[in-house]
Protein backbone atom coordinates (compact mmCIF):
# COMPACT_ATOMS: atom_id res chain seq x y z
CA UNK A 1 0.00 0.00 0.00
CA UNK A 2 1.23 3.47 -0.99
CA UNK A 3 0.68 6.66 1.94
CA UNK A 4 -3.02 7.26 0.21
CA UNK A 5 -4.22 3.60 0.11
CA UNK A 6 -2.86 3.62 3.54
CA UNK A 7 -5.31 7.00 4.30
CA UNK A 8 -8.30 5.26 2.72
CA UNK A 9 -7.55 1.94 5.05
CA UNK A 10 -7.63 4.18 8.18
CA UNK A 11 -11.05 5.97 6.73
CA UNK A 12 -12.25 2.74 6.20
CA UNK A 13 -11.49 1.46 9.61
CA UNK A 14 -12.94 4.68 11.26
CA UNK A 15 -16.11 4.38 9.63
CA UNK A 16 -16.49 1.02 11.45
CA UNK A 17 -15.35 2.16 14.61
CA UNK A 18 -17.88 5.62 14.35
CA UNK A 19 -20.44 4.50 11.78
CA UNK A 20 -22.60 7.63 12.63
CA UNK A 21 -19.59 10.12 11.69
CA UNK A 22 -19.65 12.09 8.27
CA UNK A 23 -15.79 10.99 6.94
CA UNK A 24 -15.71 13.29 4.24
CA UNK A 25 -14.84 16.03 6.92
CA UNK A 26 -12.13 14.58 6.86
CA UNK A 27 -8.41 16.24 5.67
CA UNK A 28 -5.37 14.56 5.12
CA UNK A 29 -3.53 16.94 7.92
CA UNK A 30 -6.11 17.97 10.46
CA UNK A 31 -6.48 16.21 13.95
CA UNK A 32 -8.29 13.39 13.32
CA UNK A 33 -10.40 13.19 17.15
CA UNK A 34 -11.35 17.11 16.46
CA UNK A 35 -12.77 16.19 13.12
CA UNK A 36 -14.79 13.44 14.15
CA UNK A 37 -15.80 12.50 17.31
CA UNK A 38 -13.52 9.81 18.53
CA UNK A 39 -12.90 8.93 21.92
CA UNK A 40 -9.79 6.77 23.73
CA UNK A 41 -11.23 3.73 23.45
CA UNK A 42 -12.07 4.41 19.50
CA UNK A 43 -8.52 5.18 18.80
CA UNK A 44 -7.31 1.73 20.82
CA UNK A 45 -10.61 0.38 18.21
CA UNK A 46 -8.06 1.45 15.47
CA UNK A 47 -4.58 -0.18 16.64
CA UNK A 48 -6.75 -3.54 17.63
CA UNK A 49 -8.28 -3.14 13.65
CA UNK A 50 -4.72 -3.04 12.49
CA UNK A 51 -3.71 -5.62 14.49
CA UNK A 52 -6.79 -7.67 13.32
CA UNK A 53 -6.43 -6.81 9.52
CA UNK A 54 -2.74 -6.66 8.70
CA UNK A 55 -1.04 -8.11 12.19
CA UNK A 56 0.71 -4.70 12.50
CA UNK A 57 1.83 -3.97 16.18
CA UNK A 58 1.93 -0.46 17.10
CA UNK A 59 3.57 0.29 20.51
CA UNK A 60 1.83 2.96 22.92
CA UNK A 61 4.75 5.39 22.23
CA UNK A 62 4.04 5.37 18.58
CA UNK A 63 1.14 6.17 19.25
CA UNK A 64 1.79 10.27 19.03
CA UNK A 65 1.61 9.04 15.27
CA UNK A 66 -1.97 8.70 14.55
CA UNK A 67 -2.95 12.11 15.39
CA UNK A 68 -3.62 12.90 11.74
CA UNK A 69 -3.79 10.85 8.34
CA UNK A 70 -1.23 12.35 6.90
CA UNK A 71 0.73 10.82 10.13
CA UNK A 72 -0.62 7.70 10.01
CA UNK A 73 0.25 6.95 6.25
CA UNK A 74 3.73 8.27 7.16
CA UNK A 75 4.12 5.49 10.12
CA UNK A 76 2.64 2.82 8.81
CA UNK A 77 3.92 2.88 5.06
CA UNK A 78 7.17 1.26 6.06
CA UNK A 79 4.94 -1.60 7.64
CA UNK A 80 3.00 -1.67 4.93
CA UNK A 81 4.78 -2.00 1.70
CA UNK A 82 4.17 -5.84 1.00
CA UNK A 83 0.70 -5.25 1.77
CA UNK A 84 -1.63 -5.04 -1.71
CA UNK A 85 -4.23 -2.98 -1.51
CA UNK B 1 -48.89 -4.06 57.20
CA UNK B 2 -49.49 -1.69 54.67
CA UNK B 3 -46.23 0.12 52.56
CA UNK B 4 -44.88 3.54 54.17
CA UNK B 5 -45.28 5.26 50.70
CA UNK B 6 -48.11 4.55 47.57
CA UNK B 7 -46.16 3.08 45.08
CA UNK B 8 -47.73 3.57 41.66
CA UNK B 9 -46.41 2.85 38.03
CA UNK B 10 -46.91 5.56 35.24
CA UNK B 11 -45.04 4.73 32.15
CA UNK B 12 -44.33 1.34 30.65
CA UNK B 13 -41.51 -0.13 27.91
CA UNK B 14 -40.99 -3.46 26.89
CA UNK B 15 -39.79 -5.50 24.25
CA UNK B 16 -41.02 -9.07 24.18
CA UNK B 17 -40.83 -11.92 21.97
CA UNK B 18 -44.21 -11.30 20.59
CA UNK B 19 -44.52 -7.46 20.98
CA UNK B 20 -42.40 -4.31 21.20
CA UNK B 21 -44.83 -2.25 23.22
CA UNK B 22 -47.49 -3.10 25.83
CA UNK B 23 -49.82 -2.78 23.36
CA UNK B 24 -48.77 -5.24 20.72
CA UNK B 25 -47.72 -7.49 23.61
CA UNK B 26 -51.25 -7.64 25.51
CA UNK B 27 -52.91 -8.54 21.58
CA UNK B 28 -50.80 -11.13 21.48
CA UNK B 29 -51.49 -12.47 24.82
CA UNK B 30 -55.17 -12.54 24.00
CA UNK B 31 -54.81 -14.08 21.13
CA UNK B 32 -52.53 -17.00 21.13
CA UNK B 33 -49.47 -15.70 19.62
CA UNK B 34 -46.32 -16.87 20.03
CA UNK B 35 -42.86 -15.09 20.04
CA UNK B 36 -41.06 -18.80 20.06
CA UNK B 37 -39.18 -19.65 17.13
CA UNK B 38 -36.14 -21.77 16.16
CA UNK B 39 -32.93 -19.88 16.32
CA UNK B 40 -29.40 -20.77 15.43
CA UNK B 41 -26.81 -20.22 18.18
CA UNK B 42 -22.71 -20.79 18.27
CA UNK B 43 -21.41 -24.87 18.92
CA UNK B 44 -25.67 -25.66 19.46
CA UNK B 45 -26.69 -25.38 16.06
CA UNK B 46 -30.74 -24.87 16.51
CA UNK B 47 -32.34 -24.11 19.68
CA UNK B 48 -35.63 -23.19 20.41
CA UNK B 49 -35.77 -19.28 21.52
CA UNK B 50 -38.11 -16.25 22.33
CA UNK B 51 -36.34 -13.36 19.80
CA UNK B 52 -37.39 -9.77 19.58
CA UNK B 53 -37.16 -8.04 16.97
CA UNK B 54 -37.60 -4.08 17.95
CA UNK B 55 -35.41 -1.49 16.88
CA UNK B 56 -31.98 -0.76 18.14
CA UNK B 57 -31.42 2.47 16.50
CA UNK B 58 -35.06 3.95 17.58
CA UNK B 59 -33.24 5.22 20.79
CA UNK B 60 -29.36 4.63 19.67
CA UNK B 61 -26.58 5.59 17.57
CA UNK B 62 -24.84 2.72 15.92
CA UNK B 63 -21.39 3.70 17.67
CA UNK B 64 -23.09 3.33 20.68
CA UNK B 65 -24.47 -0.26 20.40
CA UNK B 66 -21.42 -1.48 18.75
CA UNK B 67 -19.51 -0.51 21.97
CA UNK B 68 -22.41 -1.75 24.55
CA UNK B 69 -24.46 -4.98 24.79
CA UNK B 70 -27.44 -6.60 23.37
CA UNK B 71 -28.57 -6.32 27.39
CA UNK B 72 -27.60 -2.70 27.04
CA UNK B 73 -29.44 -1.84 24.04
CA UNK B 74 -32.59 -3.86 25.05
CA UNK B 75 -32.34 -1.26 28.17
CA UNK B 76 -31.96 1.63 26.44
CA UNK B 77 -35.24 0.80 24.07
CA UNK B 78 -37.36 -0.08 27.00
CA UNK B 79 -36.37 2.62 29.28
CA UNK B 80 -36.71 5.64 26.71
CA UNK B 81 -40.29 3.96 25.91
CA UNK B 82 -41.34 3.68 29.61
CA UNK B 83 -39.73 7.76 30.39
CA UNK B 84 -41.86 8.73 26.76
CA UNK B 85 -45.07 6.54 27.85
CA UNK B 86 -45.22 8.22 31.24
CA UNK B 87 -44.93 11.58 29.58
CA UNK B 88 -41.37 12.21 31.53
CA UNK B 89 -38.15 14.47 29.05
CA UNK B 90 -35.01 14.63 29.79
CA UNK B 91 -34.94 16.46 26.19
CA UNK B 92 -34.69 20.09 27.24
CA UNK B 93 -32.87 19.27 30.68
CA UNK B 94 -29.10 20.21 30.59
CA UNK B 95 -26.36 18.01 32.25
CA UNK B 96 -26.96 18.89 36.06
CA UNK B 97 -30.98 19.49 35.97
CA UNK B 98 -32.42 18.30 38.80
CA UNK B 99 -34.84 16.01 37.32
CA UNK B 100 -31.73 13.74 35.82
CA UNK B 101 -30.22 13.62 39.35
CA UNK B 102 -33.96 12.52 41.09
CA UNK B 103 -34.47 9.14 38.40
CA UNK B 104 -32.42 6.04 39.76
CA UNK B 105 -32.22 3.27 37.40
CA UNK B 106 -32.85 -0.27 38.92
CA UNK B 107 -32.68 -3.50 36.10
CA UNK B 108 -32.71 -7.59 36.99
CA UNK B 109 -30.49 -9.12 35.82
CA UNK B 110 -30.12 -13.66 35.58
CA UNK B 111 -26.86 -13.74 34.46
CA UNK B 112 -24.94 -10.61 32.53
CA UNK B 113 -21.55 -10.97 30.87
CA UNK B 114 -21.53 -14.40 29.59
CA UNK B 115 -22.33 -13.74 26.16
CA UNK B 116 -19.55 -10.92 25.97
CA UNK B 117 -17.12 -13.41 27.37
CA UNK B 118 -18.11 -16.34 24.88
CA UNK B 119 -17.72 -13.87 22.05
CA UNK B 120 -14.24 -12.96 23.15
CA UNK B 121 -12.60 -16.19 23.69
CA UNK B 122 -13.98 -17.14 20.07
CA UNK B 123 -12.14 -14.05 18.81
CA UNK B 124 -9.03 -14.67 20.26
CA UNK B 125 -9.74 -18.45 19.19
CA UNK B 126 -9.55 -17.27 15.38
CA UNK B 127 -5.67 -15.46 16.35
CA UNK B 128 -4.00 -19.07 17.83
CA UNK B 129 -5.80 -17.41 21.40
CA UNK B 130 -3.29 -14.82 21.55
CA UNK B 131 -5.06 -12.67 24.06
CA UNK B 132 -3.53 -9.64 22.40
CA UNK B 133 -6.58 -9.35 20.36
CA UNK B 134 -8.76 -9.30 23.28
CA UNK B 135 -11.29 -6.16 22.85
CA UNK B 136 -10.56 -3.33 25.68
CA UNK B 137 -14.37 -3.08 25.79
CA UNK B 138 -14.57 -6.52 27.16
CA UNK B 139 -14.70 -5.38 30.84
CA UNK B 140 -17.09 -1.89 30.68
CA UNK B 141 -19.37 -4.87 28.62
CA UNK B 142 -19.66 -7.09 31.64
CA UNK B 143 -19.38 -5.56 34.17
CA UNK B 144 -22.39 -6.40 36.29
CA UNK B 145 -24.00 -2.79 36.30
CA UNK B 146 -23.44 -2.88 32.37
CA UNK B 147 -27.33 -2.91 31.24
CA UNK B 148 -28.47 -0.26 33.87
CA UNK B 149 -25.38 1.93 32.92
CA UNK B 150 -25.89 1.87 29.42
CA UNK B 151 -29.17 3.73 30.10
CA UNK B 152 -27.96 6.35 31.83
CA UNK B 153 -25.38 6.78 29.24
CA UNK B 154 -27.59 6.95 26.84
CA UNK B 155 -30.28 9.21 28.70
CA UNK B 156 -28.37 11.22 30.79
CA UNK B 157 -29.62 9.99 33.79
CA UNK B 158 -27.22 10.75 37.08
CA UNK B 159 -28.87 9.51 39.80
CA UNK B 160 -28.29 6.10 41.53
CA UNK B 161 -27.81 2.89 39.01
CA UNK B 162 -27.76 -0.69 39.44
CA UNK B 163 -28.27 -4.30 38.31
CA UNK B 164 -30.29 -6.18 40.58
CA UNK B 165 -28.68 -10.12 40.33
CA UNK B 166 -31.47 -12.45 41.53
CA UNK B 167 -31.57 -15.45 38.96
CA UNK B 168 -34.75 -15.29 37.38
CA UNK B 169 -36.69 -13.86 40.11
CA UNK B 170 -34.79 -10.40 39.73
CA UNK B 171 -37.25 -8.51 37.22
CA UNK B 172 -39.48 -8.61 40.13
CA UNK B 173 -36.91 -7.65 42.93
CA UNK B 174 -35.62 -4.64 40.72
CA UNK B 175 -39.05 -2.98 41.09
CA UNK B 176 -39.15 -4.39 44.72
CA UNK B 177 -35.72 -2.43 45.66
CA UNK B 178 -36.68 0.44 43.60
CA UNK B 179 -39.87 0.95 45.30
CA UNK B 180 -37.90 0.75 48.56
CA UNK B 181 -35.22 3.36 47.30
CA UNK B 182 -38.63 5.42 46.56
CA UNK B 183 -39.74 4.88 50.38
CA UNK B 184 -36.36 5.65 51.58
CA UNK B 185 -36.44 9.21 49.32
CA UNK B 186 -33.63 8.35 47.88
CA UNK B 187 -35.20 9.35 44.58
CA UNK B 188 -38.21 10.63 42.98
CA UNK B 189 -38.85 8.53 39.88
CA UNK B 190 -37.42 4.71 39.12
CA UNK B 191 -36.53 2.85 35.83
CA UNK B 192 -36.70 -0.43 36.84
CA UNK B 193 -37.67 -3.76 35.75
CA UNK B 194 -35.10 -6.38 34.02
CA UNK B 195 -33.43 -7.18 30.80
CA UNK B 196 -32.33 -10.67 29.23
CA UNK B 197 -29.49 -11.26 26.48
CA UNK B 198 -29.25 -14.88 27.47
CA UNK B 199 -30.25 -16.25 23.79
CA UNK B 200 -26.81 -14.81 22.78
CA UNK B 201 -25.03 -17.29 24.65
CA UNK B 202 -24.74 -21.39 23.93
CA UNK B 203 -23.59 -21.82 27.48
CA UNK B 204 -27.19 -21.15 28.50
CA UNK B 205 -28.44 -23.39 26.05
CA UNK B 206 -25.93 -26.13 26.74
CA UNK B 207 -26.58 -25.72 30.66
CA UNK B 208 -29.88 -25.97 30.41
CA UNK B 209 -29.56 -29.25 28.10
CA UNK B 210 -26.89 -30.76 30.00
CA UNK B 211 -29.13 -30.34 32.68
CA UNK B 212 -32.16 -32.37 30.93
CA UNK B 213 -34.43 -29.07 31.43
CA UNK B 214 -34.00 -27.70 27.76
CA UNK B 215 -37.41 -28.05 26.11
CA UNK B 216 -37.22 -30.21 22.69
CA UNK B 217 -39.25 -30.70 19.73
CA UNK B 218 -40.14 -34.22 18.53
CA UNK B 219 -40.93 -35.93 15.62
CA UNK B 220 -44.65 -36.06 17.61
CA UNK B 221 -44.07 -32.24 18.05
CA UNK B 222 -42.30 -30.44 15.57
CA UNK B 223 -43.74 -27.00 16.15
CA UNK B 224 -41.67 -24.19 17.60
CA UNK B 225 -44.63 -22.08 18.84
CA UNK B 226 -45.99 -25.04 20.84
CA UNK B 227 -42.38 -25.94 22.66
CA UNK B 228 -43.34 -23.98 26.06
CA UNK B 229 -46.03 -25.56 28.05
CA UNK B 230 -46.44 -24.68 31.25
CA UNK B 231 -47.98 -26.79 33.61
CA UNK B 232 -48.87 -29.26 30.87
CA UNK B 233 -48.71 -32.64 31.43
CA UNK B 234 -46.54 -32.90 28.19
CA UNK B 235 -44.13 -30.02 29.19
CA UNK B 236 -40.63 -30.72 28.17
CA UNK B 237 -38.67 -27.85 29.84
CA UNK B 238 -37.41 -23.92 29.20
CA UNK B 239 -37.77 -22.28 26.13
CA UNK B 240 -34.87 -19.76 26.96
CA UNK B 241 -35.76 -16.08 25.80
CA UNK B 242 -34.64 -12.54 25.45
CA UNK B 243 -36.49 -9.58 26.41
CA UNK B 244 -37.09 -6.57 28.65
CA UNK B 245 -39.87 -4.60 30.76
CA UNK B 246 -38.64 -1.28 32.54
CA UNK B 247 -41.49 0.68 34.17
CA UNK B 248 -41.60 4.15 35.41
CA UNK B 249 -42.43 4.08 39.65
CA UNK B 250 -43.29 7.10 41.68
CA UNK B 251 -44.39 7.66 44.90
CA UNK B 252 -48.37 8.79 44.55
CA UNK B 253 -47.76 12.09 45.64
CA UNK B 254 -45.69 13.01 43.08
CA UNK B 255 -47.46 11.01 39.76
CA UNK B 256 -50.49 13.21 41.16
CA UNK B 257 -48.43 16.48 41.39
CA UNK B 258 -47.17 16.20 37.71
CA UNK B 259 -50.74 14.51 36.55
CA UNK B 260 -49.24 11.28 35.82
CA UNK B 261 -51.39 8.56 33.76
CA UNK B 262 -51.86 5.98 36.42
CA UNK B 263 -51.29 2.16 35.68
CA UNK B 264 -51.50 0.37 38.57
CA UNK B 265 -50.42 0.38 42.50
CA UNK B 266 -47.49 -1.53 43.99
CA UNK B 267 -49.23 -2.33 47.19
CA UNK B 268 -47.12 -5.25 48.72
CA UNK B 269 -44.38 -7.88 47.99
CA UNK B 270 -42.66 -10.74 49.41
CA UNK B 271 -39.34 -11.64 48.97
CA UNK B 272 -37.88 -14.84 51.00
CA UNK B 273 -34.60 -17.54 49.83
CA UNK B 274 -35.55 -21.67 49.95
CA UNK B 275 -31.93 -22.88 51.17
CA UNK B 276 -32.94 -26.14 49.71
CA UNK B 277 -31.69 -26.62 46.16
CA UNK B 278 -29.22 -25.05 43.64
CA UNK B 279 -32.38 -25.35 41.44
CA UNK B 280 -35.01 -27.21 42.65
CA UNK B 281 -37.46 -24.29 43.91
CA UNK B 282 -39.35 -25.72 46.95
CA UNK B 283 -42.80 -25.49 47.35
CA UNK B 284 -43.48 -24.16 51.08
CA UNK B 285 -41.08 -21.15 50.87
CA UNK B 286 -42.84 -20.29 47.74
CA UNK B 287 -46.29 -20.26 49.78
CA UNK B 288 -44.44 -18.64 52.51
CA UNK B 289 -43.35 -15.76 49.96
CA UNK B 290 -46.93 -15.41 48.56
CA UNK B 291 -48.39 -15.04 52.04
CA UNK B 292 -45.64 -12.35 52.83
CA UNK B 293 -46.63 -10.30 49.84
CA UNK B 294 -50.19 -10.58 50.98
CA UNK B 295 -49.39 -9.40 54.61
CA UNK B 296 -47.73 -6.26 53.20
CA UNK B 297 -50.38 -5.71 51.16
CA UNK B 298 -53.01 -5.88 54.03
CA UNK B 299 -55.28 -8.90 51.53
CA UNK B 300 -55.86 -12.29 52.14
CA UNK B 301 -55.43 -14.73 49.07
CA UNK B 302 -59.46 -14.23 48.56
CA UNK B 303 -58.76 -10.86 47.74
CA UNK B 304 -56.71 -12.02 44.30
CA UNK B 305 -58.05 -11.75 41.21
CA UNK B 306 -55.18 -12.97 38.97
CA UNK B 307 -51.94 -15.03 39.99
CA UNK B 308 -49.18 -15.07 37.42
CA UNK B 309 -47.18 -17.86 37.75
CA UNK B 310 -43.23 -17.95 37.17
CA UNK B 311 -44.09 -21.11 35.61
CA UNK B 312 -40.86 -22.36 33.19
CA UNK B 313 -42.38 -25.51 32.00
CA UNK B 314 -39.87 -27.43 33.49
CA UNK B 315 -41.73 -31.19 35.32
CA UNK B 316 -40.19 -30.85 38.66
CA UNK B 317 -40.18 -26.72 38.35
CA UNK B 318 -43.92 -26.60 37.78
CA UNK B 319 -44.81 -29.59 40.31
CA UNK B 320 -43.32 -27.44 43.29
CA UNK B 321 -45.22 -24.00 42.25
CA UNK B 322 -48.31 -25.74 41.34
CA UNK B 323 -48.04 -27.03 44.69
CA UNK B 324 -47.39 -23.18 46.19
CA UNK B 325 -50.72 -22.52 44.59
CA UNK B 326 -52.70 -24.74 45.43
CA UNK B 327 -51.47 -24.43 49.11
CA UNK B 328 -51.94 -20.81 49.56
CA UNK B 329 -55.10 -20.26 46.98
CA UNK B 330 -56.80 -23.90 46.56
CA UNK B 331 -59.26 -23.04 48.99
CA UNK B 332 -60.39 -19.81 47.33
CA UNK B 333 -62.42 -20.54 43.88
CA UNK B 334 -62.18 -16.64 42.72
CA UNK B 335 -58.78 -16.87 42.35
CA UNK B 336 -57.38 -17.44 38.50
CA UNK B 337 -54.15 -18.71 37.65
CA UNK B 338 -52.14 -17.76 34.20
CA UNK B 339 -49.04 -18.33 33.26
CA UNK B 340 -46.99 -16.50 30.44
CA UNK B 341 -43.96 -18.47 29.56
CA UNK B 342 -46.60 -20.34 26.92
CA UNK B 343 -46.17 -17.73 24.66
CA UNK B 344 -42.63 -16.18 24.89
CA UNK B 345 -40.03 -18.53 26.57
CA UNK B 346 -38.41 -17.85 29.48
CA UNK B 347 -37.55 -14.48 29.51
CA UNK B 348 -34.73 -14.75 32.37
CA UNK B 349 -34.08 -11.47 33.83
CA UNK B 350 -37.18 -9.50 32.33
CA UNK B 351 -39.19 -12.63 33.27
CA UNK B 352 -41.41 -11.07 36.08
CA UNK B 353 -41.45 -7.42 34.90
CA UNK B 354 -42.67 -8.60 31.61
CA UNK B 355 -45.47 -10.76 32.84
CA UNK B 356 -47.23 -8.54 34.97
CA UNK B 357 -46.96 -5.93 32.15
CA UNK B 358 -49.22 -9.10 30.43
CA UNK B 359 -51.56 -8.74 32.79
CA UNK B 360 -51.64 -4.85 33.81
CA UNK B 361 -53.70 -3.98 31.07
CA UNK B 362 -56.62 -6.74 32.87
CA UNK B 363 -57.62 -3.53 35.26
CA UNK B 364 -58.81 -1.91 32.19
CA UNK B 365 -60.56 -4.70 29.69
CA UNK B 366 -61.08 -7.16 32.92
CA UNK B 367 -59.93 -9.95 30.76
CA UNK B 368 -57.76 -12.71 32.09
CA UNK B 369 -55.35 -13.45 29.18
CA UNK B 370 -54.79 -17.69 29.16
CA UNK B 371 -52.02 -19.94 29.44
CA UNK B 372 -50.40 -20.85 25.97
CA UNK B 373 -50.31 -24.64 25.05
CA UNK B 374 -51.78 -25.94 28.40
CA UNK B 375 -53.97 -28.88 27.64
CA UNK B 376 -54.40 -31.07 30.85
CA UNK B 377 -52.35 -31.05 34.04
CA UNK B 378 -50.64 -34.12 35.60
CA UNK B 379 -51.24 -35.95 38.79
CA UNK B 380 -48.42 -34.22 40.37
CA UNK B 381 -49.32 -30.83 38.84
CA UNK B 382 -52.74 -29.90 39.47
CA UNK B 383 -54.86 -26.85 40.98
CA UNK B 384 -57.57 -25.15 40.79
CA UNK B 385 -58.61 -21.95 38.31
CA UNK B 386 -56.20 -22.05 35.21
CA UNK B 387 -57.11 -20.18 32.76
CA UNK B 388 -56.57 -21.48 29.25
CA UNK B 389 -57.40 -21.55 25.68
CA UNK B 390 -59.43 -18.14 25.85
CA UNK B 391 -59.16 -15.23 27.61
CA UNK B 392 -61.70 -15.06 30.40
CA UNK B 393 -63.62 -11.82 31.34
CA UNK B 394 -64.78 -10.82 34.65
CA UNK B 395 -67.45 -8.33 35.63
CA UNK B 396 -64.25 -6.30 37.59
CA UNK B 397 -60.49 -7.33 37.56
CA UNK B 398 -58.35 -4.92 41.11
CA UNK B 399 -55.99 -7.42 41.94
CA UNK B 400 -52.58 -9.47 40.25
CA UNK B 401 -50.07 -11.33 42.44
CA UNK B 402 -47.35 -11.64 40.02
CA UNK B 403 -44.32 -14.57 41.10
CA UNK B 404 -40.72 -15.37 40.35
CA UNK B 405 -38.80 -17.30 41.19
CA UNK B 406 -35.12 -18.17 40.48
CA UNK B 407 -31.92 -20.57 40.97
CA UNK B 408 -30.36 -20.68 43.93
CA UNK B 409 -33.73 -20.62 45.67
CA UNK B 410 -34.80 -16.85 45.21
CA UNK B 411 -38.37 -16.12 45.48
CA UNK B 412 -40.41 -13.10 45.00
CA UNK B 413 -44.15 -12.26 44.67
CA UNK B 414 -45.53 -8.55 43.89
CA UNK B 415 -48.99 -7.68 44.33
CA UNK B 416 -50.23 -4.93 42.34
CA UNK B 417 -53.47 -3.25 42.88
CA UNK B 418 -55.96 -1.30 40.20
CA UNK B 419 -55.67 2.17 41.33
CA UNK B 420 -58.16 3.94 43.17
CA UNK B 421 -57.71 7.31 44.45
Amino acid sequence: MNQDQIREEVKDIISTIAPDEDLSVMTNSGIIREEVDLDSMDFLDIIMELRKRHKIEVPETDYKFFATLDGCAEYLEPKMTQIKA
Amino acid sequence: MALKERIVITGVGLTAPNGNNLKEFRHALLNNISGVVKHETRHMGEVLAGVCDFDEMKYQKRKERRRGTRAGSISIYCGNEALADAGISLENCDADHPLRKEIGIYIGITEHGNVETENEVWNVGQFDNDVKFWSHHHNPRTVANNPAGELSLNTGIIGPHMTVGAACAAGNYALITAAQNLMLGDVKIALAGGVSESIHTFGIFASFNSQGALAKLSEEQPDPTKASRPFDKDRSGIVCSEGGCIYVLETLSHAQERGAKIYGELVGYGVNTDSTDFVLPNSDRQAQCMRMALDKADLTPADIDIVNAHATGTPLGDEQEAKAIHTVFGDFPNVRINATKGFIGHCMGAAGALELAGNLPAFEDNLIHPSMNFNEFDDKCKFAGLVSGEAEKRESINTIANMSSGMLGINTVLIVKKYEN
